[in-house]
């Protein structure tokens, strides 16, 4: 595992230039879509950005503080099947205030799982995540109010606010935004004593408190924004499918992705659940389209067995310095 | 004057097994005490009661005049009290000025100091100097020999400016010439006014650092005093070397 110190010799950005650099990043690559001008591409792009939430979210309890947790389904769903419900009762909420709403309540639900789980230590505590992940989905699954088993449906409107065009625009442009929030907050959570904090916990939580850290109380603040993005990442998902059942709410795609692209990117930064979700949800695009859409699930589980076995520190681990 | 650290009656069991009973230990601020015993006879877990790693069932644990029983082991540490583990429990992904970045941030920045970045890297290859590992500041622990470790176990309990250091054996296996180190850097921090207790098996390092003795023997303390007498006790010397 390489150390903080590699990143903070890392150029030293700040987080302003940091930030500014994303957006200028997200600006240009929503720029060249519109050029494109195809809606596959925003179809694919959404697909990408999400996957890149999902995986910076997942990092930042499981690569960060070490929690592996398989429930990620359930905070994703909670996002989604949130918006669901605002969809129902209030039709014109704009969809950012969707997606903060149901990463706030995805953010409680962590906060709350975290309390109840965190005494468990290891398999113990991603055991525990993926009961969760199976009580919510039996909980939706019987919720009418939001379709029951047999899902709901959710009218995308035809045409994106603000930045006309089509509506699946404006999602790709939203969930990139998305990006950069959840992008911005893992490398100042890397760069901070709150990183050092969840590093202590990953290598030796006994020693980490003998340290006097804190660590119930950090990994609370994990547990609350990795399930936070997790469910935001989610949130736009309804508008997204326009037809939203459990089965797809709660796919196990989800769940392996958001752990197989950070293992593949790398764990240890910002930048490798970016680089794992843009080199698997790539592939994986491109070969739903060239080849079938159902051996683009192989593309995770065989990369992540490559990568298990031949790269552990992933992709940013290879080009990191060895000492 | 009361004293720094007061251990009143503590108990505690693992199961059946009765790991420390009734155990009453004073610590006088600015003491250096000595804490013997054979293996199992419960100093690491009285260490582990004090530190807040273990839950005492009885008793309790006055430091600095206040009850410490419920807390936390982060807010001791905190408060003042840290302790290097037995077993060194380095931060295996940190390098090694990192690993004393941990203390300074959590316990030392938690008691209202604001030392901040440069600053903290600079202390942290200071401590690591004292112990004899400035070389090494930027490796990894897993580059360290296990008597390495141990040294980097104490250094990272110093680094977070303690009133009472507990060093729980860090001595073993190290040179004659390194016990000599440790054992005149041990006294050095306790000039600067930081309370030592030093749990040992060597008793040429317990003899020389030691202003007092204790030994434990099976959960209990069976003597406690002038580390020159304590040697003598015939109840020690029955532990030690069997009738």
């Amino acid at each position: 595992m390489a150390s903080l110190a590699d990143r903070q010799a890392q150029p030293g950005w700040g987080a302003l230039p940091f930030t500014l650099g994303l957006v200028l990043v997200a600006a240009l690559i929503f720029s060249i879509g519109r050029w494109i001008d195809n809606s596959y591409v925003f179809f694919a792009g959404y697909v990408v950005a999400q996957y890149i939430v999902l995986g910076t979210a997942w990092n930042i309890l499981g690569g960060y503080t070490g929690y592996v947790n398989f429930g990620i389904t359930a905070f994703f769903a909670i996002g989604a099947y949130s918006t669901v419900v605002l969809y129902k009762l209030v039709p014109a909420v704009p969809l950012p205030v969707m997606i903060a709403v149901g990463g706030v309540l995805a953010g409680l639900v962590g906060f709350g799982t975290g309390y109840l789980t965190l005494r468990l230590r290891g398999v113990f505590f991603s055991i525990a995540t993926l009961a969760m992940a199976v009580v919510v989905q039996t909980l939706i699954t019987n919720w009418d109010f939001v379709g029951g088993a047999r899902g709901a449906y959710v009218l995308r409107p035809r045409t994106a606010p603000l930045i006309g065009g089509e509506y699946v625009q404006y999602l790709f442009l939203v969930m990139l935004g998305l990006c950069v929030l959840a992008l911005v907050t893992a490398r100042s959570i890397e760069r901070s004593a709150l990183g050092y904090g969840f590093a202590a916990i990953r290598d030796d939580e006994a020693a980490a408190e003998a340290s006097g850290v804190p660590t119930l109380r950090l990994k609370l603040i994990a547990t609350a924004l990795s399930g936070g993005f997790m469910g935001m990442a989610g949130a736009p998902l309804p508008y997204y499918v326009t037809y939203l059942d459990p089965s797809s709410g709660f796919s196990l795609n989800y769940a392996v992705n958001a752990i197989a692209m950070p293992l593949i990117g790398g764990t240890s930064s910002w930048l490798g659940p970016v680089i794992g979700a843009v080199v698997v949800g790539g592939l994986q695009e491109y070969i739903r389209v060239t080849i079938s859409s159902a051996v683009n699930v192989l593309v995770a589980g065989v990369l992540l067995v490559v990568f298990v076995i031949a790269a552990p520190q992933g992709i940013v681990g290879l080009f990191q310095r060895k000492r | 004057m009361t004293a720094l650290l007061q251990v009143d009656g503590v108990g505690k069991r693992f199961g059946g097994f009765v790991a420390l009973e009734g155990i009453a230990l004073e610590v006088e601020e600015g003491e250096r005490l000595g804490l013997i015993g054979p293996n199992g006879s419960g100093k690491s877990t009285l260490v582990n009661c004090i530190c807040g790693t273990l839950r005492n069932e009885l008793g309790e644990v006055r430091f600095a005049g206040q009850r410490l029983d419920g807390l936390p082991a982060h807010e001791r540490t905190r408060r003042g009290l840290a302790r290097s583990f037995q077993l060194p429990r380095p931060f295996g992904s940190l390098s090694l000025a990192e690993n004393l970045r941990i203390p300074i941030l959590y316990a030392v920045n938690a008691r209202g100091q604001a030392i901040s970045g440069g600053a903290i890297d600079g202390r942290c290859r200071a401590i690591l100097g004292e112990v004899g590992l400035a070389a090494k500041a930027d490796r990894l622990p897993r580059d360290l020999t296990q008597i390495e470790m141990r040294k980097l176990e104490l250094a990272r309990a110093m680094a977070a400016e303690p009133k009472l250091l507990i060093a729980d054996e860090v001595m073993a296996g190290l040179s004659h010439a390194e016990v000599d180190e440790i054992i005149a850097l041990l006294i050095r921090l306790n000039g600067q006014g930081v309370t030592v207790i030093m749990i040992e098996h060597i008793m040429r390092a317990v003899m020389e650092f030691s202003q007092r003795l204790a030994v434990l023997v099976a959960g209990r303390k069976i003597a406690d005093g002038e580390p020159a007498e304590v040697v003598r006790d015939p109840e020690v010397v029955r532990a030690y070397l069997g009738e």
